[in-house]
Order: structure tokens, then C-alpha cells, then sequence
């Protein structure tokens, strides 16, 4: 056991834990920050993105050790100060962006990291960005119309041909 | 029920924010593996890593040392005696004299760490005996195969048939031969699809809590929380009543959470421990050990006329679904040819076990299968006849009145709505790219009513609340909200609708069949309307006139007929607010085993890139037109037939389960087992079709499945088209694409 701490969603945090407990381990059953869900424990379905000192990183890809002394943000911090929904979450609720829904953190986590770096992204790139994240639900279609509305661009543009 | 034949709808057909949006987007929602108990222990499984051997011994005594581990159980801790589909369920859950499948559960640890009950997993030491396997259906069926199990067979199977071949069917009419004499072009193909998995984001979780008095409760993540209850109690031999069972939010099912894997592992391991045990898969589990769908060896024939007209059609499908018996042949050979108008026609379908995990449904479970078979064989005749393939569809299509191909006549379906839709649409006449081809196939599923039972309450502000007992795995509460709204005449949002548990309703079937829109939101019309009288009577007492004279519109009761006028309507929330001194509590309440479901059609129209250097497809385009009845929320309509096109992608072009010839799956992680991403997948075009079912009152039919059916041919055939070569295998992976290219074959 070790004692690991790290500011997540703003605030400082210190807990003990196995050498081997996986960042999104910590965060879920430590923490009891249960908006991180894990779908596949390798990688690939990215349902446990969290933002690393501001980089999006796979959860279940990482030691809590590892993320000794970072910032972390989950799902349950994207929301204002006010508690309001954020552009993101707001827009995934306004244009369905979801069907089950479990996929949904780490799409808003994802789109997040995107609209930070590319603040005008294209469908392509939207595509491109998201291919780490899976959805079983939607085909994807309404979930690039979010983010290309939570980017103030105009869904109607985006055509199906 | 006669349809309402109402047309002014305020509600129903809008598209507003769904009730568990902000839950979603913002972490809150709980799912399976989102629930904690004071004192709880955490499970895992032991599972077997060869897909077929005796098991010699299970010694736990290692596992039981390491510190932590409070409890072990294997076969003897569950009920004993079963027979039939119980003994089935419980031998696939829990191992008996063999394992039958890499991967097959044989016995469950319980400790006070996730990671320690891992570690105590690995250190039951199981010795096995390894018998020979059999994965694939034709060679299972082949003479020498090994056999599963002696005397799984029904007595549908025919004399002289493998061991393994577990189930038969044989129907039809009219004489195929004259018929296929008759025909201009008469074409017979071979085709074969693998197995594939629903894919669902959310691994199988649950937390249960079960006392040596028999009474329990279960936390997991279902479509079917009734049908859970009724399994775990057959299989731990508990009254099925005792045992309480809440549904989570679900990360999706698609068919495949409408049974049981791990629920009993946990309750037995409870009631063995005495302390709340959660359990929870893993990915690799996922694959391995829950229930994939059947893969398909078939042979399909059909005739037809030079000007487009089928004279006669025979199909014979071999499915396996695993180590059991359950492969969804029934409703392959039912739907085959279900799009057309057939006198002379055959079917005949196999159940065949193999050393694989026992199948479960998966989208309009057994369908796509043949629909792959019959609408290529169909593409194929009208490229040969020189005939453009929805014109020829058009001439042959089922409509009202239509003897079905497996029997009894249709009543009103869209099918050709859906085609003219189809012909009618840009996509259609839309020039193609070099390389590029496009492909045209519909699909059924004739969907479900079921056991439901909904309640509906009027609260003492005159909201409203609803308990369904289908869980939402789409967007169902809000199309619940909407139906009620309508029904009232009240605000969508003062409707609050929520999946009860097994204790608060008579039984309901789960969320399959595509419905829980229709069979739900039938009670939920039914309730609301229950309650609507009730509401009348309070104010007819009020005004002292006779309920008869009393009319409901707009959410308040009307004094009518000869009072209309004498009294000022009173409002629901009005009449709510008096309840409690005017005979209690308002709801409404219905149970019923609806039968009018209708079914709905669906056309797909797909162009796919084939790269002739490396075989790989790309969809380029996709259009998807279906027939709905009516859309309560069009939003979750289109959603539902995305979801089926994209999962049909998938199946047509990238996944399969992938045996080695040691008999273990090869591909049991997301990276091997590659579902469509983002960037494979154009947007996806959709056209809803309206053509009302009279068994509805405001003539929904189910939708969730049919948009499953059409892909796997429509992209075949595109992918035909493209490279010039007749694809009659699925997945059209690179290499096989590559192949066909080269010359060398499909398979």
C-alpha cells in the first residue's frame, strides 16, 4: 500500500492504495466518482477518459501511482461553477448524443480534449478524434452533430451524402 | 384495440430532451457496476481455459487460505435436479461434469478486494480432462465430429442426423420444382456469416445480497429484471417472489442482456458468505462467456421471370448457437423470405450445438442471417435479368392481406412504402465514385407484445408518475412521458416515468422484441386512460352530474351534453389537490399480453469503396427507410435505425469470433474484436416511413430491430458490385475482399 494524492475535479485528495490499482480502480472504488465507467479494462473503448494535467488519458491504461501529485478532471467536474451543464454536455443532451449513455463520459471527456486544441474541428476531424472512443448505440451520427454544435458550428452542414 | 385515428397530436412526434439526459452527461446515472453495500465483498470466476474436457477435480483449499476470501462455490451450491431450459441455464452458468466452451464458468471466489478475489481465482486449481471439439456448424454436423452431449436432441430431429443437431425444421408450399421450371433464371448460392457479439459498451455487473432464509435482493444491469428473477430463483431453488430484483441503468443490451451469466454466481456466493457480493466481467469475459449470436452455414435457391416475377424459392439454414441448444433457426427460416410473395417456397433450418458459449438473442435475433442469404441471391437475379432491383422488389413485395411465406396473412405493413421511399430518394439516383458500388436490400422483424404491466399515479399536484418495467435502453422514458402527455393533456415534463423493480408490478417481459414502446406504451395509454375516468368521476361528484356527461380534454374534466357550461372545468391539478378528501389516492393501472403488434419493414440503400489494392470497404454513404407506424419521439426512431445500420456495418465487414484450432477464442479484446469506430461510419441518412398499426391505439410498431436485417446484404451486395465478385461470406474482411479480387475465392 502507498499513499497516493492528486487534485481531482479542483479538490486535494490522499488515499492509500495497491501498487497495482488502476487510475479509473481509484478513482471509481476509492473516490466513489462512478461517472468513469470501464468497458473494456484494455484500452481500446475509452468509456474511462479523464483529463491528466489536462491531456485526455485513458483511465484504466494508468496506475493511481502514476498519477501521484496530478490534476485530474472527470465527467463530474465538467459541469460550471454554478452546477450548470457545460457547452458539451449541454449539447450532447440537446442533440441526443446518447442512447444507454455509458459511453457518454468519455465522449464528453474526449470532445473536451478535442474543442481544446481545435476549437473548429470538422466532421473528419471530430471522426479522426473520437476513433479511441467506442459507441454501440448511435452509429456516432448524433454524437458528431454535438460536438459540432458544442463547437458553434452549424449541424445542419453536415450532410448525410 | 381500434386505432384512435388521431392526427392532432401535440406531444407525440416532437423531440424534446430526454428525462435522464442530464444524469447521463453528467456521471450521475448508476449502472451495473455503480452500486455499493456496507460490508460487501467483491466476486470473480474461474473459468476454463479449453473448450471441451471432463472436470477431474476442483480443489479451492489454495484460494481459501489467501487472506481475504471468504467463499467459494461451484455447482453443488445451486439448485440440483433442474431439467430442460433450467438445466441449460444453470449448466452454462455454472459448470457440471464438463466444460464446454473456452472460457465456460466452474466455479466463483468471494473476497474483500476485487484484486484479492482476481488472485484467489487463479489459485483454484482445476484439473480437467481435455475431450476433442468441434466449433464450426457444418463440421460439427460432419459424421466423426465430436459429440457434445448424447440425447440433447428433440424429437423434431430426424433420424440419422449428428448428435449435435439438436433441432429441426422443415415447412412450406406450393411445388418449388415446377415453380424453379417456370423461372427465366434460377440461381442457388452457398453462404456463410461468423459469430458476432452485441457489443454493448457496458460489461455484465450485478451486487447481490441473498439470506439463508431464501430471500434476496439483485442489483444489475437487465432488459429483463422479471426473467432475471425467474432464472436465479430456478437456479438457486428459491421462491421467485423472494427474491427482489432492481434494474440499473443499462449501457446497452441489443438482445444480449435479456438472460443470465454471472447473477447466480453472486447470489450463491452471498448466501454463501453472508455478506453483499458484487461481481462484475471483464471485457475478455464479455466475449467469452456471455452470449454471442449463432453463425450461419446456408444454401438458398429462387427463381425467377424474365419481367421480375419469383416463381419459387428454397432455403436450408445450419445454425449454431453454441454448446446448447437455442440457435435462433426458427426465426431465420420464418423470415427468410418474408418480403416476398411466394406460392411455391421451403424452408428448412438445424439447431447444431458446438464448443461454444451458449448464443443469446441479438437484434432481431436469427434475421439478418437470411436476409444476407435471400437478398443477395435476389440481387443476383436482377443483375442477371438486366432488372433494376427495387422495381423488381415492387413486383414481388408483401402487403396487407399477403399469405406470409411461413403462413399467416400480413396486416397493414410499409414494405413498399419503404421501397417507393427508397426509389424516391437522392441517395438512389446519386452517381457512383470509380471502385465504388451500391447495394439495395430490405429486412423484417415481425416484433412483440409480452407480458406488461404498468401503473400510473396522479400526484397531489396533478403531475403525473409512471412505473414501467421495461428498462429504458434507448430513450423509452421519454416516448412513455410523451404517450402519457398526450393521453392527459398535460406537459411532457410534468410526466416522471420509472423502471420499477420486480416488487412493484405484476411480471413484465424484459426490453426485447422491439417492445417496449409499443407493449408498454399501450398499458401506459391504457393506465393513463383508467386514471382520465377516474378523474372524471371526482369532478362529476364535485358538480353532482352523471360521469357520463363529464368530458376530459386538455388536462381538465368538462361538464357536457346537457351541462356544458353550468360549472367551470376543473384542471387536474385542481382535482388532485382535493384527492385526499374526495375518496383517495387516483391511479391507473394495465396488464395485458398485447397481441397487435405490427411489423416493420425496412430498406437500406448502401455505396461502398472497395480499395482494390487491399481489399479494404469503405461505407461511403448510407440511407436508412423504415417503417415506424407512428414516431413518438423521431429522434430515438432514427437513433434506433442508426444503431442497426452501424452494428450491420460491423457485422458485414469487420467482426467475427476468430477459434483456433485449439478451440480458444483468439479474439477476446476490443483491439482484435473491432466494432465500427467513429471514423469508419459516414452519417447516416434516415427516412421514416408512417404506416400506423392498428394495434396500437396511436399505431406505434416496435423499430429497435428490423434495421439490423437489410445491412449485411445491402453492403454485400454493394461490395459485389464494386469488385465484380459475388461476396457470400461474411465478414468481408480485407483479406477475403482481397481475395475475391485476386480470383482466389470468397471463403
Amino acid at each position: 500500500m502507498a499513499q497516493v494524492s492528486m487534485t481531482v475535479n479542483g479538490k486535494a485528495v490522499s488515499a492509500e492504495a495497491e501498487g497495482r490499482t488502476l487510475l479509473s480502480q481509484f478513482l471509481r472504488e476509492t473516490l466513489g466518482l462512478t461517472g468513469t465507467h470501464v468497458g473494456c479494462d484494455t484500452g481500446q473503448c475509452g468509456a474511462c477518459t479523464v483529463h491528466v494535467n489536462g491531456r485526455m488519458v485513458k483511465s484504466c491504461n494508468m496506475f493511481a501511482a502514476e498519477a501521484d501529485g496530478a490534476r485530474i478532471t472527470t465527467i463530474e467536474g465538467m459541469a460550471e461553477a454554478d452546477g450548470s451543464l457545460g457547452a458539451i454536455q449541454a449539447a450532447f443532451r440537446e442533440h441526443h448524443g446518447l442512447q444507454c449513455g455509458f459511453c457518454t463520459p468519455g465522449m464528453v471527456m474526449a470532445a473536451a480534449a478535442l474543442l481544446a486544441d481545435n476549437p473548429k474541428p470538422s466532421e473528419a476531424d471530430i471522426r479522426a478524434h473520437l476513433s479511441g472512443n467506442l459507441c454501440r448505440c448511435t452509429g456516432y451520427h448524433n454524437i458528431v452533430k454535438a460536438i459540432m454544435a458544442a463547437s458553434g458550428q452549424d449541424v445542419g452542414a453536415i450532410a448525410a451524402e | 384495440m381500434a386505432l384512435d385515428n388521431k392526427t392532432d397530436f401535440k406531444y407525440i412526434g416532437t423531440r424534446p430532451e430526454r428525462p435522464d439526459g442530464l444524469d447521463k452527461v453528467t456521471g450521475k446515472a448508476r449502472y451495473g457496476a455503480d452500486a455499493y453495500a456496507p460490508g460487501m465483498l467483491h466476486g470473480a470466476v474461474v473459468r476454463s481455459p479449453h473448450a471441451h474436457a471432463r472436470i477431474v477435480r476442483i480443489d479451492a483449499s489454495k484460494a481459501l487460505a489467501l487472506d481475504g476470501v471468504k467463499a467459494v462455490v461451484t455447482r453443488a451450491d445451486f439448485a440440483q435436479d433442474l431439467e430442460g431450459e433450467d438445466w441449460n441455464l444453470l449448466e452454462n452458468t455454472i459448470a457440471g461434469e464438463k466444460v464446454l466452451y473456452d472460457g465456460h464458468a466452474v466455479a466463483g471466489v468471494a473476497a474483500t478486494s476485487a484484486l484479492i478475489a482476481k488472485d484467489a481465482a487463479k489459485l483454484v486449481d482445476v484439473e480437467y480432462e481435455v475431450l476433442p471439439h468441434v466449433t464450426d456448424v457444418d463440421a460439427a454436423m460432419a459424421e466423426g465430429a465430436p459429440v457434445l452431449r448424447d440425447g440433447a436432441a428433440d424429437h423434431s430431429v430426424p433420424d440419422g442426423l449428428h448428435p449435435n443437431v439438436v433441432r429441426y425444421t422443415e415447412f412450406g408450399r406450393g411445388d418449388v420444382e415446377a415453380g424453379f421450371a417456370a423461372a427465366d433464371l434460377v440461381i442457388e448460392r452457398s453462404f456463410k456469416t461468423e459469430a458476432v457479439h452485441q457489443g454493448y459498451i457496458e460489461p455484465h455487473a450485478c451486487l447481490a445480497q441473498l439470506g439463508t432464509d431464501g430471500k434476496g435482493e439483485l442489483w444489475c444491469c437487465t432488459q429483463g429484471h422479471w426473467f432475471v428473477r425467474r432464472m436465479c430463483a430456478a437456479l438457486l431453488g428459491l421462491e421467485a417472489t423472494q427474491l427482489r430484483v432492481t434494474a440499473s441503468e443499462i449501457g446497452g443490451g441489443f438482445g444480449g442482456k435479456t438472460t443470465v451469466f454471472i447473477d447466480p454466481i453472486a447470489l450463491a456466493l452471498s448466501r454463501k458468505s453472508g455478506k453483499p457480493v458484487k461481481l462484475v466481467m471483464s471485457r475478455s469475459e464479455v466475449l467469452k462467456a456471455s452470449g454471442p449470436t449463432a453463425s450461419a452455414s446456408m444454401d438458398v435457391k429462387m427463381g425467377m421471370t424474365k419481367d421480375g416475377k419469383l416463381t419459387a424459392a428454397t432455403g436450408t439454414f445450419r445454425m449454431q448457437g453454441g454448446a446448447f441448444p437455442g440457435a435462433p433457426m426458427d426465426m431465420t427460416t420464418m423470415l427468410a423470405f418474408s418480403c416476398y410473395e411466394l406460392d411455391n417456397v421451403h424452408h428448412e433450418g438445424f439447431d447444431v450445438m458446438t464448443n461454444r458459449p451458449k448464443q443469446a438473442a441479438y437484434r432481431a435475433p436469427g434475421a439478418p442471417m437470411g436476409a444476407f442469404a435471400v437478398e443477395s441471391v435476389f440481387d443476383e437475379l436482377c443483375e442477371g435479368l438486366g432488372l433494376d432491383p427495387i422495381d423488381a422488389r415492387l413486383k414481388n413485395a408483401v402487403k396487407e392481406g399477403t399469405r406470409s411465406s411461413f403462413g399467416p396473412k400480413y396486416k397493414a405493413v410499409g414494405l413498399i412504402e419503404t421501397l417507393e421511399a427508397a426509389k424516391a430518394h437522392p441517395h438512389y439516383s446519386a452517381p457512383l465514385a470509380e471502385n465504388t458500388g451500391r447495394g439495395i436490400a430490405s429486412g423484417y422483424w415481425m416484433n412483440w407484445g409480452g407480458e406488461t404491466s404498468v401503473s400510473l399515479a396522479i400526484g397531489e399536484d396533478g403531475t403525473v408518475q409512471v412505473g414501467v418495467g421495461t428498462p429504458d435502453i434507448g430513450g423509452s422514458r421519454a416516448s412513455m412521458a410523451l404517450m402519457a402527455a398526450e393521453t392527459i393533456g398535460i406537459p411532457y415534463e410534468n410526466v416522471r416515468v420509472n423502471v420499477v423493480d420486480t416488487a412493484a408490478l405484476g411480471v413484465n417481459e424484459p426490453t426485447h422484441g422491439s417492445r417496449a414502446t409499443y407493449a408498454s406504451g399501450l398499458a401506459t395509454i391504457e393506465a393513463a386512460r383508467e386514471a382520465i375516468g377516474k378523474l372524471c368521476q371526482r369532478a362529476a361528484d364535485k358538480w353532482g352530474i352523471d360521469v357520463d356527461a363529464v368530458e376530459w380534454k386538455d388536462g381538465a374534466a368538462h361538464p357536457s351534453g346537457p351541462n356544458a357550461g353550468d360549472f367551470e372545468p376543473l384542471s387536474i391539478a385542481e382535482i388532485a389537490g382535493e384527492m385526499g378528501s374526495t375518496g383517495g389516492p387516483i391511479t391507473g393501472h394495465h396488464d395485458a399480453s398485447p397481441t397487435g403488434f405490427g411489423g416493420s419493414f425496412g430498406t437500406h440503400i448502401v455505396d461502398v469503396h472497395v480499395d482494390p489494392e487491399t481489399g479494404r470497404s469503405t461505407v461511403t454513404r448510407y440511407t436508412v427507410i423504415q417503417d415506424a407506424g407512428k414516431a413518438i419521439h423521431p429522434d430515438y426512431v432514427e437513433g434506433q435505425f442508426q444503431g442497426g445500420a452501424a452494428q450491420g456495418i460491423g457485422w458485414a465487414l469487420n467482426e467475427e469470433y476468430i477459434y483456433g484450432e485449439d478451440g480458444r477464442l483468439q479474439n477476446d479484446v476490443f483491439l482484435d474484436y473491432r466494432i465500427p469506430v467513429a471514423s469508419d461510419l459516414p452519417m447516416i441518412d434516415t427516412v421514416i416511413v408512417e404506416v400506423p398499426n392498428p394495434g396500437h391505439p396511436y399505431g406505434v410498431r416496435g423499430v429497435g430491430e428490423t434495421g439490423i436485417t437489410p445491412p449485411l446484404p445491402a453492403i454485400a451486395c454493394a461490395v459485389s458490385h464494386a469488385t465484380g465478385h459475388r461476396m457470400t461470406r461474411l465478414p468481408m474482411s480485407p483479406p477475403r475482399v482481397l481475395r475475391a479480387i485476386q480470383g482466389k475465392g470468397v471463403s
